[in-house]
């Protein structure tokens, strides 16, 4: 069993090391990855520029406007906007919204009366127009504040934002995208492995010869695991430096899970290898089953509570759903072993059942 | 004719000691399609066995089934004394095979190959440095030890595969079209080998679309349209039809259809 397995294991690493033009491919590829992605998705919002129409001409209202460029969010037109050029404003999309200050909006204030400012949003992108809205409803509220500090208010709500203070996005992002493209390349690497072999006739003759279907699948996976956690750890390496990614819990366990989760695409490719025929259906289905369903349901993107029972079933026997969490907790929150536990033993429990399944699949014989 | 031969091989004991391969009314069937239909021979130990035949006549379906790859459909099989449908693993270990596509691995080196496939036939590391040796030696290839095995030749190529399958001294070699492809003279070397293979007191089952190969094997059957339609000696079909040559036997049992199909 052991010499078997170890011929299978030594002639897999001459194989990847004598093409080193493909493991380039393997290790520059998710580093490539995540710097067109992680620079390309983001949420946030940043220079929102929002054309202003002054009927008022006060301090009063200059400070309105102020409050809203005061911040790295808004960016006011450097000009003034004319009532009649405001839709094609919108149409061009030179801006995204219009604050209208009326005539008396100062007399309004000193007289002690409530003012009215309109806000004009392009709520055609629903994400931007509410988050441009909820936006400039708290400046509003600050500015109000500011006036009138002589009434206080009812209550107050007073925010504190836990584990992402500045509520960057790409800090949602970035572990997300590791796991996308961990699962992806360890898969592709795995589902080419055996349908090269069925290709060139070489597994004909592994076939014939007394080896079990369990040395063979163990044979094949074990050196891409080496490879697989080489990138994980080149892509949490290249989060850390080119997005400031924390590593709050312990680099020891994230490694370990990585390496199951790797372990569990790396099975998941050998699946697809033992149905595939050719090696370029092998890489068309890996990339299918990969991709999509990690990015859309995986709540990579997406939080899998809002979606409709059906998705929601298919999320949860999706490896990169408990990868996600983990990646999440222990980057974001620091969180530890006591905590991600259940994670870790269903990600080992679907790497396990894979595995088996791609043995069994895997025929001994050629039918 | 057919009936004849089958009733003689099927009164004939199964587990004779003697016996390499037995076949009985073996047959493989894919969906409709019938690949080989109810196949019955004998194969004694030491022969030169060949199964002649146009392309797509079932030899290699054949051969697939004794080697454990493919299971059969009906019929039963030995090989070695094992049963090819409960005893594939055993059947594996004591055979050979040599398959039509030249399957090394071409981006491994001559001596990387034999590694491996010592490796997964469980030889020990100085066992395989002492096959390496050996077989390079014999195949005249000390000097290409770490060439890769793309650069060889075709004809180099398919003799190194040859003795790549012999590394764990198999007592019985499958020899599927071994020679397809390949120059005249480097057939005739290669037929030395399989003659030198056998004088060792291996049996050599080898399939062949080639008359002239025919001649060479010590006895054959003709496969055609999935049975066996003629079997014995080259020297014994040509007396019992009074022709010359196997081509001219083969195109007389078979017809005038398929006579492009096999080649001179």
């Amino acid at each position: 069993m052991r010499r078997r397995l170890m011929a299978i294991i030594r002639k897999e690493f001459i194989h990847i090391f004598r093409d080193w033009r493909t493991l380039l491919i393997i290790i520059l590829m998710p580093i490539l990855m995540i710097v067109l992605y992680g620079y390309a998705i983001t949420l946030d919002m940043r220079n929102i520029v929002f054309g202003v129409i002054d009927d008022a001409r006060t301090p009063d209202s200059r400070a309105l406007v102020d409050a809203f460029a005061e911040n790295g969010f808004f960016r006011t037109l450097p000009r003034d906007v004319r009532r009649n050029e405001m839709e094609s404003l919108f149409m061009r999309r030179d801006v995204h919204m219009v604050l209208v200050i009326p005539e008396d909006f100062s007399a309004d204030l000193t007289q002690n009366r409530s003012a009215v400012v309109q806000l004009i949003i392009d709520a055609s992108d629903s994400n931007v127009g509410t988050f441009v809205g909820n936006y400039a409803e708290q400046v509003l509220g600050i500015y109000n504040q500011r006036m009138n500090h002589a009434v206080p208010a009812l209550f107050e709500i007073a925010p504190r934002i836990f584990y992402n203070p500045d509520m960057n996005s790409t800090n949602f992002f970035v572990p997300g995208l590791v796991a996308l493209i961990l699962m992806l390349i360890s898969a592709l690497l795995t589902s080419i492995a055996i349908t090269r072999e069925k290709e060139t006739g070489t597994m004909e003759q592994i076939l014939v010869s007394p080896v079990h279907a369990r040395e063979i699948v163990l044979g094949k996976v074990l050196p891409y695991v080496l490879l697989g956690l080489v990138n994980a750890a080149l892509i949490l390496l290249s989060a850390w430096i080119l997005f400031d990614v924390p590593v709050r819990g312990s680099l020891a366990l994230l490694g370990l899970l990585s390496l199951v989760y790797v372990f569990v695409a790396l099975s998941f490719g050998l699946m697809i290898s033992t149905v595939a025929r050719t090696q370029l259906i092998a890489m068309f289905g890996t990339l299918m089953a990969t991709i999509l369903p990690t990015i859309m349901l995986s709540g990579f993107i997406f939080p899998i509570a809002s979606m409709p029972e059906l998705l929601r079933w298919i999320a949860n026997v999706l490896p990169a759903t408990y990868f996600l969490i983990i990646i999440r907790a222990i980057m974001l929150k620091g969180v530890g072993s006591a905590e991600l536990w259940p994670q870790a033993l269903i990600l080992s429990g679907i790497g396990t059942l894979l595995l088996t399944a791609a043995t069994r699949r895997f025929r001994m014989r050629l039918e | 004719m057919q009936n004849d031969f089958a009733h003689e091989v099927a009164n004939q004991r199964q587990t004779d000691p003697d016996l390499a391969v037995s076949a009985r009314e073996l047959t493989k069937r894919f969906g409709r399609f019938t690949a080989v239909d109810g196949i019955s021979f004998d194969v004694r130990r030491g022969e030169i066995f060949g199964f002649l035949g146009a392309n797509g006549a079932g030899k290699t379906t054949a051969i697939r089934m004794f080697c454990g790859l493919l299971p059969p459909t009906a019929g039963e099989a030995q090989v070695a004394g094992y049963d090819v449908r409960t005893q594939p693993r055993m059947i594996k270990q004591t055979i050979g095979y040599m398959s039509q596509k030249f399957s090394l691995y071409e981006d491994l080196t001559v001596a990387q190959n034999i590694e491996f496939y010592g490796g997964i036939y469980g030889l020990t590391r100085p066992q395989i440095e002492h096959k390496t040796g050996l077989l390079l030696d014999e195949l005249n290839l000390r000097d290409r030890r770490d060439t890769l095995t793309q650069s060889l030749p075709l004809g180099w190529k398919q003799r190194l595969a040859l003795s790549v399958s012999l590394l764990h001294d198999p007592s019985i070699i499958f020899l599927d079209e071994p020679t397809g492809g390949v120059d005249p003279i480097s057939r005739r070397n290669f037929w030395r080998i399989i003659y030198e293979i056998a004088d060792s007191g291996k049996t050599v089952f080898v399939t062949t679309h080639y008359m002239d190969e025919a001649e060479y094997c010590g006895r054959l059957s003709i496969m055609y349209q999935g049975r066996i339609i003629e079997i014995g000696t080259p020297g014994g079909l040509k007396e019992k039809y009074g022709l010359d040559t196997m081509q001219d036997i083969f195109v007389h049992l078979v017809g005038g259809d398929t006579r492009k199909e096999a080649k001179q």
